[in-house]
């Protein structure tokens, strides 16, 4: 009997400090919750984090390093959205 | 956490790939800028990554022999749990690797066969004995030492996968120097015996340690296009050179002699070692090293013996998905 390829999980991590969970890396396991489990002992051996999502990596779509000009561009030109383009006098003090 | 030799470039394969694409990869390389798995790259980078990844993977694995070799047989339980936590580490280092390497378009399976054929290598220094206690003092210190060394530049590796991974690793690595060398300190604050079998430790282990770093710059042929591509930032001699120099003062403060009597520190302050025996590397490398065919035999082993378990997680896997599909079926 040959053994179909693992599937591959995207492991995130929500550290103590409160932060969102962060991707921290990927593993192989045949379901969720050896796949939570790896991810215990291969991305929290030191108490990194408090809770883990683990998805299975196929379910991720992403988006196109090709298009990454298209796709980011129009925020690019628009300076006008951050509160530095808009002057205020010194007088009036931190705003 | 030992990439030793292992940095060879393929060969110039790029003949059919687009020069214009090439150009723009290379100033992207240039610039600093980090490469990640979906953007373009030509086809030996990612041969030269998957191949340089993988054995790297393959080393941590392999590398969990000599030091599990001594678990049982630790000293006390603190010197036992500190030591497979170690292995632990290491087994952790493999998986974060391979996931790196996999980014690059091969399977985990695949890598692993290639180790399992014996078509794929890993670090020369695991195919030394771990003959005494000392030698777990000595391979901490030393090993994983020459292994900061070589994967405190890889952290800036212009593959973003494979730096990622190396942050990771270099953060667990210096708990196992440290643990290391203080096996070594009490042993070298021992009983007259104690502090020999460090020094006979030392003895065996010093001149494998600096063939990690690879052949010497002058023979080494593929190291231009690793440098180029930012995969590799320092040459094999640059690495060692600074090895030995952080090594010797730590070996005088455990008062341990370093088994080259011809060793002397140059006016810049620099210990030069005298000329390393190349042909041992070789015979290691060619797998006529004392513990090749024992290590290769250790894994085939333990992954033959672990095939049923894989068989049954992925018949489970399957019949909790087919019952999930009937369940929403009816």
């Amino acid at each position: 009997m040959t053994t179909p390829n693992t599937p591959l999980w995207e492991v995130f991590i929500r550290s103590r400090n409160g932060l969102a969970h962060k991707h921290v890396g990927s593993l192989h396991a045949s379901d969720v919750t050896m796949a939570l489990q790896a991810a215990r002992d291969i991305y929290t051996r030191r108490g990194e984090g408090l809770s883990i999502w683990v998805v299975p990596s196929t379910a991720i779509t992403a988006s196109d390093p090709a298009d990454k000009g298209m796709m980011f561009e129009p925020a690019e030109s628009k300076i006008y959205r951050h509160p530095t383009f808009y002057e205020v006098p010194e007088e009036v003090g931190h705003m | 956490m030992y990439t030793q030799a292992l940095n060879v470039a393929e060969a110039d394969d790029r003949g059919l790939e687009d020069a214009a694409r090439a150009a723009q990869f290379q100033a992207r390389i240039d610039a600093e800028e980090r490469i990640e798995p979906n953007d373009w790259m030509p086809g030996a980078y990612r041969k030269t990554l998957t191949r340089q990844i993988s054995q790297h993977a393959h080393s941590e694995i392999v590398g969990m022999l000599p030091e599990g070799n001594w678990i049982t047989r630790a000293p006390t339980l603190r010197r036992k749990a500190a030591l497979l936590a170690k292995v632990q580490d290491e087994c952790g280092h493999g998986l974060y690797l391979y996931a790196a390497a996999e980014t690059l378009g091969t399977s985990r399976e695949e890598l692993v066969d290639a180790m399992l054929a014996g078509k794929a290598k890993y670090s020369s220094i695991f195919n030394y004995p771990t003959l005494t206690w000392a030698d777990i003092g000595t391979i901490g210190w030393l090993v994983d030492g020459a292994a900061i060394m070589n994967q405190i530049p890889l952290c800036r590796c212009s593959y973003g996968p494979y730096a990622r991974a190396m942050i990771r690793v270099c953060k667990e690595e210096s708990f196992h120097q440290r643990q290391g060398y203080e096996i070594m300190l009490t042993l070298c604050r021992g009983s007259d015996e104690q502090k020999a079998m460090a020094q006979d430790a030392l003895n065996r282990w010093w001149w494998p340690v600096l063939m990690m770093f690879g052949p010497p710059d002058a023979t080494s042929q593929h190291s231009d296009t690793s440098a180029k591509w930012k995969i590799k930032r320092f040459s094999n001699d640059e690495l060692r050179q600074k090895f030995v120099d952080a090594t010797v003062p730590q070996a005088q403060y455990l008062g341990l002699t370093i088994p080259d009597p011809d060793m002397i520190q140059d006016a810049d302050g620099h210990w030069r070692h005298s000329e390393i025996d190349w042909t041992e590397f070789k015979q290691v490398l060619a797998g006529n090293g004392p513990c090749n065919r024992d290590r290769l035999a250790a894994r085939r082993k333990a992954h033959e013996e672990g095939a049923w378990v894989r068989q049954a997680a992925a018949a489970y896997a399957a019949k909790r998905a087919q019952r999930q599909t009937a369940q929403a079926a009816e």
